[in-house]
């Protein structure tokens, strides 16, 4: 159970424009700028739940995640997992978790991947047995065989990350925090890794906490979904009620021949090159068939095709709304 | 404590591979020595009167700071921690189950022993098959070479909890500013020249700093210079500051911690 209750961070962050006159006025006087990363930020998880943290860049996912890993105190506020607070009772607090920072490696750098993970077995205190399963499992599901003998240095972005993924879950962590899991990764790699956390969650009962930009992990993956935004939850629901809430909306993509038409009420322009156009409708305001006339009365149609709205093109709707 | 040792392994594993480095480094410091016992040389014979140590204590401590310049050397050490901090890769050494300064301290060491396996052994048997008056040569007894191991291992406990508060001042700076910890203890350490040389007043109050804990102690018991009860003393000097040092960073790190802020998102 992770309960996080009016979590505050603030960073202090020096400025300065760009340019050498002010480089040099910069050293005698410094001007800083608080950053609020998180502003009484408040969400429960229970015990087997596999949440999405969305946001836009900066919206404080990475500083939330590393808060309930024990790596940061926060300023203010209460965050108790498991019956401990991570920054005050850390070292048994992170036996019990596993991470994956997406943009770091936590695997030794000129020695092969395997020697890497025994490390980590002997910091965890795995047992032989348990170690041996767990590899077993994890070298299967993410095809790591060839990789174990080679050393860090010499792999791939998406063949790292693997490794760093079954690195995070040797010791069969409670909870995972997956900071940007899928960067990086090869089409098949992304869909066994996201078959894989499913399965983790489904079959032991393991907490995920997941952050992505990547909309298709989220669809895939999280039952709920966190939306943050400015330091604060904006959001907290299933993507099934986010879709109703937003899933009204058509996305309508012609290729045309003419003059870019003008847009009417009701439609809201995500995409417009020579000739082709993708626009957003709410069909409360204009109905579907009301925009096809409409369109084809502006400029002469080549192709038409409509579709409900994306997750992604929802999510960056909620960005708009949220002003965030 | 098992998790200790596997970190000890990888470290040691780590520096065993810079091999080119380490002859390069054997180069340098034969060099260094016999540089080093040539200037003593003349200075001695212009004046043995005014000669603090004998001169086969003096050629003793060379060679022997020569083979075990790995353990004492103030500077060439921590980079890659001051990296996970510069970095923000400091997140993931948090999210271990591990005590950080211990885990520091563990690696450090490791890195120092696996430098010095590689380059002691050369050096100290070429200074014992040297021609008099520039060979090595063994402690008077058996006390002393027992004593001369116990107050290397302190001293380069002693250097390294001196490193590791070298690596804290990077919270608070962003950069390592290992030069100017490395001028100052490898001045008063004895490194440029042994602290008996130093003028008398100055000399009282150097040796008893930290620094006079590092390689000034092992390297003059070995030599025969500190003998006897200062043989004692000499040891609880070293003890006395490593619990400093060592409480002084774990306070320091606690401290610094409640700052981290994790470089890089």
């Amino acid at each position: 159970m992770i309960q996080v209750a009016n979590i505050s961070k603030s960073f202090k962050v020096a400025k300065r424009e760009a340019g050498f006159g002010r480089a040099v006025k910069a050293l005698f006087s410094r001007q800083y700028e608080l950053i609020q990363a998180l502003d009484h930020l408040s969400f429960t998880i229970d015990d087997g739940e596999m949440v999405g943290y969305i946001g836009p860049n900066g919206a404080g996912k990475s500083t939330t995640i590393k808060i309930m890993c024990g790596v940061l105190t926060p300023d203010a506020g209460e965050c108790v997992i498991n019956g401990r607070v991570p920054w005050k009772d850390r070292l048994p607090h992170v036996r019990e978790i596993g991470v994956v920072f997406g943009q770091r490696s936590q695997l030794w750098w000129d020695v092969p991947v395997g020697d890497s993970f025994e490390l980590i077995r002997d910091i965890y205190g795995v047992n032989a047995k348990l170690y041996r399963s767990n590899l077993e499992q994890l070298t299967a599901l993410l095809d790591l065989q060839e990789l174990l003998q080679t050393p860090a240095r010499s792999l791939s972005l998406g063949q790292r990350m693997r490794c760093e993924i079954a690195a995070s879950l040797l010791h069969s962590p409670k909870i995972l925090f997956l900071d940007e899991p899928t960067i990086g990764l090869d089409a098949v790699s992304k869909i066994a890794v996201r078959k894989f956390i499913k399965k983790l969650n489904s079959e032991y009962g393991t907490t995920v906490i997941l952050t992505t930009h990547d909309m298709q992990d989220i669809e895939a993956l999280a039952q709920r979904i966190l939306l943050i935004g400015k330091g604060r939850i904006l959001l907290d629901g299933s993507l099934a009620e986010m879709r109703k809430r937003f899933d009204q909306r058509k996305t309508v993509v012609i290729e045309y021949l003419g003059e870019l038409p003008p847009l009417i009420l009701g439609m809201e322009l995500i995409e417009a090159s020579e000739g082709r156009l993708v626009l957003a409708v709410d069909p409360h305001i204009l109905p579907v068939s009301e925009v096809i006339t409409y369109l084809a009365s502006q400029v002469e149609l080549l192709d038409l095709a409509v579709s409900s709205i994306s997750a992604e093109e929802m999510v960056a709707a909620m960005y708009r709304e949220y002003r965030i | 404590m098992k998790m200790y040792l596997a970190l000890l392994r990888m470290r040691f594993l780590y520096g065993m591979q810079y091999r080119v480095a380490a002859l390069a480094g054997l180069a340098t410091q034969f060099a260094w020595g016999f540089m080093e016992i040539l200037a003593f040389m003349a200075f001695y014979r212009a004046n043995p009167a005014n000669f603090p140590m004998e001169f086969s204590q003096t050629v003793s401590y060379i060679w022997l700071q020569q083979a075990f310049l790995a353990l004492f050397a103030s500077w060439g050490y921590g980079a890659d921690i001051a990296e996970t901090i510069i970095s923000g890769n400091i997140a993931y050494d948090l999210a271990r189950p591990l005590d950080l300064y211990n885990r520091w301290l563990c690696e450090m060491l490791a890195t120092r022993f696996a430098r010095a396996m590689l380059r002691c052994l050369p050096v100290l048997a070429v200074a014992f098959i040297l021609p008099e008056p520039m060979r090595l040569r063994l402690p008077a007894s058996p006390e002393q070479l027992g004593f001369f191991i116990v107050s290397l291992l302190l001293g380069t406990c002693v250097v390294t909890t001196y490193s590791v508060l070298d690596c804290l001042a990077v919270f608070y700076t962003m950069t390592r500013i290992n030069l100017v910890f490395a001028m100052i203890s490898d001045f008063l350490a004895g490194a440029v020249i042994p602290l008996p040389f130093f003028p008398e007043p100055i000399r009282r109050v150097v040796e008893l700093l930290p620094f006079a804990a590092m390689q000034n102690m092992p390297l003059r018991i070995y030599s025969g210079h500190i003998t006897g009860s200062s043989m004692y003393q000499g040891v609880a000097l070293q003890l006395f500051w490593l619990a400093v040092l060592w409480l002084g960073g774990k306070w320091l790190l606690r401290r610094s911690l409640k700052r981290v802020i994790t470089q890089g998102g």
